[in-house]
């Protein structure tokens, strides 16, 4: 029999765990933020290995690394490692690995921290390769799925804006997907499209979804719209990016026949596809979802450290 | 017709002892050549391309003397030549021949990930792949979960 308490319990990509886990740590996010503050990691030390510059999410879990009573050490940039020198990867993590009993790192790299996990004789949590994944924020965008609509089964889901390199986008379909009857609405630019692969995703699950190019009334159904920025970064020349970057704009006018629990999401920072105006209406939960994003993080480092067990 | 097999092989001198591999499509000849780093083995290697083929019209073929494959490391050349046959020649008779070698199911340090941003692309990192063939070929990285196609495929050198 394996022995699981011996095995490594890295958060690479959301497709790690299973639902029973993602069921896990929605209820240990809620016991969590009925009680932030809990000492579990008293004595133990944390690496944040920001390889690249990301304050919000950073600032997440350092919060929650704090809130559960473990210390830091770490950085915030590359610019502040040895990786200036030409420190490898490898180098770093296998360094790291002798000091703290987690790793929490965020790459420019995709694929960064899995190979960082392979390396590393603790767990790694990945908080964000390139493209590729960001599973701490799926985790907590269901976690404020279900603090809104009670639920992850049968909901209908509008995703708007960046589908093609969204990487927040194609992790929650995944992880919704292991519920019941979800249905999405996909509302891109051509230029943004949905990647095939995940339209084969969905094909392959019988899930039912449906691609738009207009910002219309389909969001009258919705439980929730989740919208994404456009980012710059991701385009290989300026024109493309600003040929694309206004697109879709929520304002506060199109939501007059919204589903009264219908809420936004948005996984920010935001730049203007959603109109200030928005912020005021009931139907706004972008904000609070960053606050939720505290309590999950608590909730995956304790169980990726085998504190909270299923 | 069996006859007509051995005298499309003997074009290509016969070996005494070691492994044929037939039925290779003649344009991917040297991607095979190079994905089992043929070019740099010490047997006696001869090749032939353009050959006639009742099943492929033109094919290519590869003798290796005194090698024989072991494990599903062989495999990897249905990534180029998915119908490829391996004959086992022991004293210049097939001993043992395997028709359609199949793919394998993961494919480690021999393909480049097409994502140029993918870590195998910039630290020395063994690539390692999940293959598919839902219609066309698939190979998903491991680290940066990309897929790589077919078409897209390069050899490490």
């Amino acid at each position: 029999m394996e022995k699981l308490t011996q095995r490594k319990r890295d958060l690479i990509s959301i497709t790690d765990y299973t639902k029973e886990e993602y069921d896990h740590i929605m209820r240990m996010a809620a016991e969590f933020e009925a009680s932030p503050n809990q000492q579990l990691l008293q004595g133990k030390v944390v690496a944040v290995l920001f390889f690249e510059p990301s304050t919000r999410t950073r600032l997440s879990f350092e919060t929650a690394i704090n809130r559960l009573g473990g210390r830091i050490v770490g950085f915030s940039d590359s610019n502040s490692s040895s990786v200036t020198k030409g420190e490898t990867l490898h180098d770093t993590i296998r360094m790291v690995s002798n000091y703290a009993d987690l790793i929490v790192m965020r790459h420019p790299l995709e694929g960064a921290a899995r190979y960082a996990a392979e390396v590393a004789s603790v767990p790694v949590i990945n908080a964000g390769d390139g493209a590729n994944q960001h599973p701490s924020q799926t985790l907590l965008d269901m976690y404020s799925i279900v603090k809104t609509q009670g639920r992850l089964d049968n909901l209908n889901i509008c995703m708007v804006g960046d589908l093609k390199y969204g990487r927040t986008v194609h992790s929650l379909l995944q992880a919704l997907s292991q519920y019941q009857n979800p249905v999405f609405h996909f509302i891109a630019p051509p230029e943004l499209r949905l990647p095939e692969e995940y339209r084969l995703y969905l094909n392959e699950r019988d899930i039912d979804f449906a691609e738009h190019t207009e910002f219309t009334s389909v969001i009258n159904q919705a439980d929730i719209v989740y919208m994404t920025r456009v980012q710059k970064e991701r385009f290989s020349t300026p024109m493309e990016y600003e040929q694309v970057k206004n697109v879709y704009i929520l304002r506060n006018s199109m939501l007059a026949n919204t589903k009264n629990t219908m809420r936004i999401l948005h996984p920010l920072p935001r730049v203007n596809e959603i109109a200030p105006d928005v912020d005021a209406n009931p139907h706004a939960y972008y904000f609070e979802q960053a606050r939720n994003g505290v309590f999950t993080r608590e909730a995956i480092i304790a169980y990726t450290l085998g504190l909270k067990n299923i | 017709m069996e006859q007509k097999d051995i005298n499309t092989q003997l074009k290509v001198s016969a070996i005494q002892d070691g492994t044929v591999i037939d039925h290779i499509p003649s344009d991917h000849l040297f991607k095979v050549i190079s994905i089992l780093k043929l070019d740099a083995t010490s047997n006696q290697v001869t090749f032939g391309a353009n050959l006639d083929s009742k099943m492929m019209g033109k094919k290519a073929i590869i003798k290796i003397a005194n090698k024989f494959f072991e494990g599903d490391d062989i495999k990897k050349i249905a990534l180029f030549a998915p119908h490829a046959s391996l004959n086992i020649i022991r004293n210049y008779q097939v001993t043992r021949k395997i028709r359609d070698i199949g793919l394998p199911d993961v494919v480690e340090g021999a393909i480049k990930c097409f994502n140029p941003a993918c870590i195998t692309n910039h630290e020395t990192v063994r690539t390692s792949f999940t293959v598919s063939n839902k219609g066309h070929l698939a190979l998903k990285c491991k680290y940066c979960e990309k897929i790589t196609t077919g078409e897209q495929m390069i050899i490490i050198p």
